[in-house]
């Protein structure tokens, strides 16, 4: 199965292992994610304005050179953007009429494109039963738990992603490499996001809550799917430390495939 | 070829705003059939009336369409109106060019346009009426109140004092419903049972009131003053006759692992028992499902101290049939379950908990014995934190609660708070809030006596999230006023949740054929003008019901259906609908499809000799019962060779409406 990818910058630089480990476990699952050709940032923030069309241009652009009907994210920050864009498309028509008539593309964009971010991959194409039947390396013991953030979870009629009040996907990913997921209240709360540059304090906060409550809840390690969670969970823990991984990573060790 | 007059109502600026009623009338003068057309500014007027009646003598009128508001509104004034002047009053058509058109329209032009249209097609109709003369059926003088909380209680009461007999079908082996469970009632604090109790016990004592408890309505036949109705009252494995009520049975029971519903499932009750101490009846029951008797056949201990001899475990359901002339629907409601908005973690932590729970909790014959200890560790918690409308007001397209506002839970959370803080001063009591919403008699008054007397801490903003750590409950929301976060550390969290109907009532509503909306809460006949009673004739609506209400509310809801189920009671006959179904005899076939649509049961198959042009033979045909049929039309569709017809919409007056319209 091939599926097109869209990997964002962020996997091109600082989170450079999270992409190897994708492509590695997605390879090891028998599907290939095939990179589209000229992908852009895509925006990064999803505009708060509804009337703001150009910063969502990036991923209409994405969702155009999709070849495959499918499109893969991995950052739950490009998750975020193409998959609301793609909502935005399907359902609001004087979005669609300006993209349009700015691109000027050969044929326009027609909306049936799919986003799914490679959990919802694992999830809903592959199967967490199949997935567990893959597993060579089962990560038996080991007390993980997982950060949503917020990215990836709301909105949730938007997003459809998981019940973003209670999610279970990345705990049932969990389940299926073969460790104990823990679930802890804070799982779904932001991580402090950009606040970090301004707010440093608040950033702090937010870390800090959320890896005592996994903690006292008997979490040993985190993963997550988001980068700049990725980065509060790691630089701004004042109080606490846990290793943080992306959940890639753990797939390809679980795969099999983490070295080489 | 029949003289019909057209009369166009103004209905002030509500029709002549968007339809120009003067074109209108004028464009009907040139309709055949009509030899008479005007307009005037209110029709349904003494004024209007008359100009009709004076037309009808003057042109001597065969039949008159009145274009104005809907038929819902004033087709029964009209004819009266054309009945005293000397027409048949079914010669009356009414074109509806207000709900229909003018209120629907803006543009004049287009308005006035339909309008004609609307009004040419009840002229080609009445050109096909024919004058029908309305029968008469008997009332049977009972009523079958569904529900015994306190809104079924007093209907029942009430229509009982006027001296008619009442059934009140409960379907919890006792009365008293929601009420019943309540520790204090706002606004004046008095104790629930207190007053409900004497009410109870004044049900089971009344001559003239039935109480058919652990029961359930399985079916009703028949229409207004004669419904037919089969109830199923559930074996209780007690002979109510003989059960004394002295609950020795409950405390020799050695499986007692039932959770106690009264208590709202906090604590656990015996397999035999008595819901509360003024149960009414005050008889045992036997929840089969804990019995050890009946699920192993090995125990057998209540029936051993049973001194009166009342344990039959081989009780089987009984059936009851019965006829009444009215049904009151007293189903009530429950809280929601607030599990799926798992924001407020009520599913993972015993110490969130609902505001009926909170009820018991706090009364003297709860778990607690009436002491406020949280669920988890039986402590008494010092920070408490309710949160309002929970599942309420919600934006529908979430679809994660309800968009009604359930009304009551201003009031009882204020209650609530203030109890507490007159009791445990020691205890913080912080209250979450969207709005506060205390119109009512002195409720204002008292919520402001839970802020400025009792110190409650009203906060302006929703909770986002409650997450335990430790041993307390840390709940997070925004406070709107402040625009600031704040986070309360709380040992108990209280939910106002949301109240829906009773999960029966669909059913229930579906049996009756009473209207419900979207969320399950029966449809009353109008809005405003008709609030205690279904659009289905001789189907009255009490209490929750039909709509969030407090206690006041639905008692006073209770008596003003129990005063409709009285006034219809009150009489011997009631006029029948003509406009009933036939079946013409030369083209009916004998199929039976008529019968098995009908939902009334008013259609029966003969063996008839039929005699027509060239036939003469016995056949089998439909014969429709017009003291039963409805008028539904639901055979006249369904017939295959047309031979049902429905008088006043009969088939050619259908067609002839529909060639109106598209000429």
């Amino acid at each position: 199965m091939i599926y097109s990818y869209y990997p964002g910058c962020t996997l091109k630089d600082r989170a450079k292992e999270m992409d190897k480990y994708a492509r590695a476990s997605a390879a090891a699952l028998g599907i290939e994610l095939r990179e589209i050709p000229e992908w852009q940032c895509c925006g990064a923030v999803y505009p708060q304005a509804s009337d703001e069309i150009a910063s969502r241009l990036s991923a209409v652009r994405a969702l155009m050179n999709t070849e495959e009907g499918k499109l893969v994210t991995m950052c739950s920050a490009c998750h975020h953007v193409i998959k609301r864009t793609n909502y935005d498309w399907n359902r609001d028509a004087d979005f669609r009429m300006k993209a349009t008539n700015y691109m000027k593309p050969e044929v326009p964009y027609d909306g049936s494109t799919q986003v799914l971010h490679f959990l919802e991959v694992i999830r809903d194409e592959i199967g967490f039963e199949e997935l567990k039947k893959k597993v060579v390396n089962p990560l038996t013991g080991r007390k993980i738990g997982a950060f949503y953030g917020c990215m990836v979870l709301r909105p949730g009629k938007e997003l459809a992603f998981d019940d973003p009040e209670n999610p279970q996907i990345i705990e049932d990913f969990i389940r299926a490499l073969g460790a104990e997921p823990v679930k802890y209240p804070y799982r779904n709360e932001c991580c402090g996001a950009y606040v970090a540059l301004e707010n440093k304090n608040c950033a702090e906060t937010q870390v800090d809550r959320a890896l005592n409550s996994a903690i006292a809840n008997g979490c040993e390690e985190l993963i997550t799917a988001c980068p700049l969670c990725m980065y509060n969970l790691v630089e701004n823990a004042t109080r606490h430390k846990l290793p943080v991984r992306y959940f890639t990573e753990l797939l390809a060790e679980a795969l099999g495939v983490k070295e080489g | 070829m029949q003289k019909i007059g057209v009369f166009v109502c103004w209905c002030g600026s509500n029709i002549a705003g968007t339809v120009d009623v003067e074109a209108v009338s004028e464009a009907m003068k040139s309709v055949p059939g009509v030899v008479y057309s005007a307009n005037y500014q209110y029709m349904c007027s003494a004024a209007g009336q008359k100009l009709i009646a004076d037309a009808i003598h003057e042109h001597h009128l065969d039949g008159i369409v009145v274009a104005s508001c809907s038929p819902r509104m004033h087709e029964n004034t009209f004819r009266k109106t054309a009945e005293a002047a000397g027409l048949n009053p079914y010669m009356v058509e009414i074109a509806n060019i207000r709900e229909q058109c003018s209120w629907i329209h803006k543009d004049k032009e287009e308005g006035t346009a339909k309008a004609i249209v609307l009004a040419r097609t009840a002229v080609a109709k009445l050109l096909h009426n024919k004058p029908l003369q309305a029968g008469t059926s008997a009332v049977t003088k009972r009523a079958l109140v569904i529900g015994g909380g306190i809104a079924g209680i007093q209907t029942a009461l009430d229509v009982a004092d006027a001296g008619y007999e009442v059934d009140i079908v409960e379907q919890r082996p006792t009365i008293g419903g929601r009420m019943a469970q309540l520790d204090k009632t706002f606004p004046t604090l008095d104790c629930s049972a207190c007053i409900l109790t004497p009410k109870m016990v004044e049900a089971s004592q009344n001559e003239k009131i039935n109480i058919i408890s652990y029961a359930k309505v399985e079916k009703v036949d028949g229409f207004v003053g004669n419904f037919k109705a089969t109830i199923r009252k559930k074996a209780r494995f007690v002979d109510e006759t003989k059960c004394t009520g002295c609950s020795l049975c409950m405390s020799k029971c050695p499986s007692k692992k039932g959770k106690d519903e009264f208590n709202m499932e906090m604590n656990n009750r015996p397999a035999i028992y008595i819901p509360f101490a003024q149960a009414i009846p005050n008889v045992a029951v036997i929840d089969p499902e804990q019995c050890l008797k009946l699920k192993t056949g090995k125990c057998g201990l209540c029936e051993k101290v049973c001194t009166a001899g009342a344990i039959n475990y081989k009780q089987q359901d009984e059936l009851i049939e019965r006829e009444y002339g009215a049904i009151v629907v007293a189903t009530g409601f429950k809280p929601i379950d607030p599990s799926p908005l798992n924001e407020y973690g009520y599913a993972d932590n015993a110490d969130v908990i609902t505001s009926l729970e909170l009820e018991r909790l706090m009364n003297a014959a709860g778990p607690t014995k009436g002491t406020l200890l949280r669920p988890s560790d039986l402590q008494h918690p010092h920070e408490i934190v309710f949160i309002q409308c929970v599942g309420s007001r919600c934006d529908e397209n979430t679809k994660r609660g309800k968009p009604y506002c359930s009304k009551i839970c201003c009031m009882y959370t204020a209650k609530h708070a203030m109890l507490i803080r007159d009791k445990y001063p020691d205890t913080k009591v912080h209250v979450f809030y969207i709005d506060v919403r205390t119109p009512g008699k002195n409720f204002d008054e008292f919520y402001r006596r839970a802020v400025e007397q009792y110190g409650v801490d009203y906060i302006k903003g929703m909770v986002g999230k409650v997450a335990k750590e430790g041993d307390k409950l840390m709940v997070r929301g925004s406070d709107l006023i402040n625009n600031q976060q704040v986070e309360i550390a709380a040992d108990l969290v209280v939910l106002a949740t949301a109240i829906e109907p009773d999960p029966t009532a669909r059913s229930i509503g579906t049996m009756l054929t009473a209207s419900m909306d979207t969320n399950d809460f029966f449809t009353e006949a109008h809005a405003k003008l008709r609030p205690v009673e279904s659009p289905t004739a001789g189907i009255f609506l009490s209490g929750v019901a039909q709509g969030p209400k407090d206690v006041p509310e639905t008692v006073a809801q209770a008596s003003a259906a129990a005063a409709k189920v009285i006034g219809l009671l009150a009489k011997d006959h009631l006029v029948t609908n003509p406009c009933v179904a036939y079946s013409n005899e030369l083209l009916c076939n004998g199929c039976s499809q008529c019968e098995k649509v009908c939902p009334y049961g008013a259609i029966t198959y003969i063996e008839k000799e039929v005699r027509g042009p060239g036939v003469r033979e016995v056949r089998r045909i439909a014969q429709v019962n017009p003291a039963v049929c409805q008028g539904c039309g639901a055979c006249t569709v369904t017939c295959p060779s047309g031979a049902m017809d429905l008088k006043g919409f009969a088939n050619k007056q259908i067609m002839a409406e529909v060639d109106a319209i598209c000429l």
